[in-house]
């Protein structure tokens, strides 16, 4: 397992990182920080948590979902965690494939278009703004980059501690209400998206 | 184009800063500053890096105020985010780039630090299978 906190610091993230620290000396795995959002960029990351799982050759055997590992936020998310831990328990023992049969990951694997790349330069350069102690010219870029790409909530909130926003408070909550009464969900996993796995 | 006052041109998260004059929302710089700042040389047969060049179609990306840099981003495909006020600019990644290993479901490698410092690489797991996990404190 390889985990890649999208924080604006190494100190946002190490709470998490630390309290997620295995007991055990051989469950250590590398936990990473990515201010940048240089994975969220190669991989097509659009919220989290995001999981992949990838095989012993370097591929991608199951594409963006969404998987919590405890059940911590479930009475927020309505997601479970056991669901994604006995299938990937499965996959890990060579007992099962990594998608179920029927589905395909190369049509559930979601590509970028010239508008989310767009999003994502406004995010780089308003994340470089930032870097340069100046937060509000950094936030035009960060709402620019919102706007380009409405279902990026790396952007939309992910930047928010940059922006002096609380990414638990009254601005999260205003946009994922407007978002739901458009009728889009806040979280994709893989199992809601059976009608497109054709293929 | 000595005198011009400096701009940032972060290439992909990489930052250079070379001079450059802004007029009209345009960011124009020398041959040698583009280079400099991401790479690719302007030459008669378009764009060029290493043995790769890229025609530039439509409208001349060169007048005599030096080379426009959106027209740059345009010919190479490439997403430009610019702030004019803070003399900065940031060229990204074109989404059929990004797109393409990720249409061959090849994981993209990267390299990233621990909260030590220190760095990992994907590769660095060949051979073993990988739950990669994105989260954040938001």
């Amino acid at each position: 397992m390889i985990t890649v906190a999208l924080d604006k610091s190494a100190e946002d993230a190490r709470p998490w990182i630390e309290a997620a620290k295995p007991s055990r000396p051989e469950a250590m795995h590398p936990a990473l920080v990515d201010t940048e959002h240089r994975l969220a960029d190669l991989y097509n990351i659009v919220n989290v948590p995001t999981v992949f799982w990838i095989d012993e050759a370097g591929r991608i055997v199951r594409p963006n979902d969404v998987a919590f590992g405890t059940d911590t936020f479930k009475h927020i998310t309505g997601l479970e965690s056991a669901r994604h831990l006995t299938a990937l328990r499965a996959w890990v023992k060579g007992e099962a494939a990594a998608l179920p049969a029927g589905l395909s990951a190369r049509a559930l694997q979601p590509l970028p278009s010239d508008a989310d790349q767009q999003a994502r330069a406004e995010f780089g350069l308003g994340e470089w703004l930032y870097r340069a102690g100046k937060p509000e010219a950094a936030a035009r870029h960060f709402a620019r980059g919102g706007e380009l790409a409405p279902h990026d909530f790396t952007i939309r909130r992910g930047t928010m501690p940059m922006r002096g926003a609380d990414p638990m408070g009254p601005e999260f909550r205003a946009m994922r209400q407007e978002w739901a009464a458009k009728g889009n969900p806040y979280y994709r996993p893989l199992a809601d998206t059976g009608a497109r796995s054709e293929g | 184009m000595a005198d011009d006052a400096t701009f940032t041109i972060i290439d992909d998260g990489r930052p250079t800063a070379v001079p450059a004059r802004v007029r009209d929302g345009a960011v124009r710089l020398s041959r040698e500053a583009l280079e400099r700042a991401i790479g690719w040389a302007l030459k008669p047969e378009g764009l060029c890096r290493d043995a790769m060049c890229v025609p530039v179609r439509g409208a001349p990306v060169e007048s005599a105020d030096g080379v426009d840099l959106a027209g740059v981003a345009t010919a190479l495909g490439r997403p430009l985010a610019v702030d004019v006020a803070e003399r900065a600019a940031f060229l990204g990644v074109a989404a059929a780039e990004r797109a393409r290993p990720l249409a061959a479901l090849e994981a993209p490698d990267f390299t990233l630090p621990d909260l030590a410092g220190r760095r990992h690489s994907l590769r660095d797991h060949r051979g073993k299978k990988v739950l990669l996990v994105a989260h954040a404190s938001w």
